[in-house]
């Protein structure tokens, strides 16, 4: 079963899969990060309160989004991707649609993490005469750093999941491997090595998340 | 001596439904360069109201605040907020210090809204935790260390910025009896040594014994000003 070529074509389809997953989340947390943070800011009791701009973000872009469901969601912006990149097949497409689909799922995991940070704290900075711009970037982002990694590792380890799903776009990488052999051409064997290759990465991903965060945990 | 604060007929009134409530009602003082004031008064009285307004958190509905010639009661919101970096120190009730980071990084931390360089700031905690006499743990974070451990570094912080004036809210509100003491001794020895003007607020008599006036404050109103330096005669006006 294992032959020269299958061996190559996992070892192929791990690496676009690593490759799809870290720079999508890297994307996923270029846009993401800065959504979670304005939306934990403009809302009621933030340091900059504004209904608007916190309804219109919250709702309409984040809420939306996040209820569409990732299959559809990838063709949907099908068009966008390949005014982007030029086609909408293989890893690189595949990119666009898992950022933009993990940006609002990071945007309400990073809003989360900082809505965790200790409002006397933030109170404090400010009665020292922290400029908002300074309370995020030196009291609310430090201070709620284990619970950002914790997050960042879920969304991680989410995007490992849409990426197998993008195996039906053909995507490539393990979740594409496991759709046509395993669903076209009825080849469980190389399906369940694909599977357990996906649930070995989550694992791995799981396993650094959780060490990275401890080790920035001082109070033990 | 020179005026560090300036109060003159100072009003806070809030509207509560149909009804005005007057927090605070024709306040007047001053206090001198390098005094150490203890503002008493049970809890709604108005003395965390009068606090806030003198730590340009609150503005008044009517009169002036002169800290260091300057009217801050006609400051903008981001003028409040330089004043407060520049030529303000807090100590809180509760502390207050960054969970995750160790003594010495919440010591520095005020620095860093000035944009002072990370070596200065580090160089300058760690004088200041030295006068505090907390040099044993610098990279402790504020978990493993007690209650008095945590206001001194809380003290600390508020040094660092060497500011005009020091604020402190019920600075032993957390702590029992024999740590109070030793924070109010430590509070007392630091502003002399460094000439530094303290109002602290708080409801114990007791602790007010640690300042050199205390403004005894009710229903809004300051009903007596007692002076304890003993060198003065302890004399009582109003």
């Amino acid at each position: 079963m294992f032959t020269k070529e299958i061996m190559e074509m996992l070892t192929k389809g791990i690496g676009e899969t690593l490759y799809m997953v870290l720079l999508s989340t890297l994307l996923a947390y270029v846009i993401g990060l800065p959504l979670g943070v304005i939306l934990n800011v403009t809302d009621k009791g933030g340091l900059k309160p504004n209904a608007a701009v916190n309804k219109l973000l919250g709702t309409i872009v984040i809420n939306i989004t996040r209820s569409v469901p990732f299959v559809i969601f990838a063709l949907l912006i099908g068009p966008l991707t390949k005014f982007l990149i030029g086609k909408s097949t293989g890893p690189t497409a595949m990119v666009v649609a898992l950022s933009l689909s993990a940006a609002p799922l990071v945007a309400r995991m990073v809003e989360s993490s900082l809505n965790e940070v200790d409002k006397g704290v933030i109170e404090a900075a400010r009665s020292m005469g922290a400029t908002n711009r300074f309370i995020v970037f030196k009291v609310m982002l430090v201070e709620a750093r284990i619970s950002l990694i914790s997050g960042a590792t879920i969304c991680l380890v989410t995007i490992i999941g849409y990426s197998a799903m993008g195996g039906f776009f053909g995507s490539g990488g393990l979740g594409d491997i496991a759709v046509r052999y395993g669903y076209h051409r009825y080849d469980f064997g190389i399906m369940i090595i694909t599977v357990v290759l996906l649930v070995v990465l989550v694992l791995l991903f799981q396993a650094v998340g959780n060490r990275f965060a401890s080790s920035l945990d001082r109070r033990k | 001596m020179e005026n560090v604060i300036q109060v003159k007929d100072l009003y806070k009134l809030y509207k509560v439904g149909d009804e005005v409530v007057r927090a605070l009602e024709n306040i007047n003082f001053t206090v001198a360069r390098g005094e150490f004031v203890a503002i008493v008064g049970t809890s709604g009285s108005g003395k965390s109201t009068l606090l806030n307004m003198l730590a340009g958190l609150e503005g008044p509905t009517k009169g002036e605040i002169v800290v260091g010639g300057e009217h801050i009661e006609k400051r903008t919101e981001e003028e409040l907020v330089t004043y407060r970096r520049k030529k303000v120190g807090f100590i809180f009730q509760s502390f207050h210090l960054m969970p995750m980071l160790t003594a010495l990084e919440n010591v520095a931390l005020p620095l860093s809204f000035q944009g002072v360089s990370k070596k200065e700031r580090l160089q300058e905690a760690v004088k200041m935790l030295q006068k505090v006499r907390l040099s044993s743990h610098k990279e402790h974070v504020p978990m493993q260390m007690s209650g008095g451990q945590q206001q001194r570094v809380g003290i600390a912080r508020a040094l660092v910025v060497d500011p005009q004036i020091i604020f402190a809210d019920e600075p032993t509100g957390n702590l029992d009896s024999q740590t109070s003491e030793e924070i109010m001794t430590l509070m007392q020895k630091v502003v002399r040594d460094n000439q530094k003007t303290l109002v602290m607020v708080t409801h114990d008599d007791n602790l007010a014994t640690y300042a050199d006036r205390v403004f005894h404050i009710k229903d809004g109103q300051i009903t007596k000003i007692v002076d304890n330096r003993r060198e003065e005669g302890g004399k009582e006006d109003e």
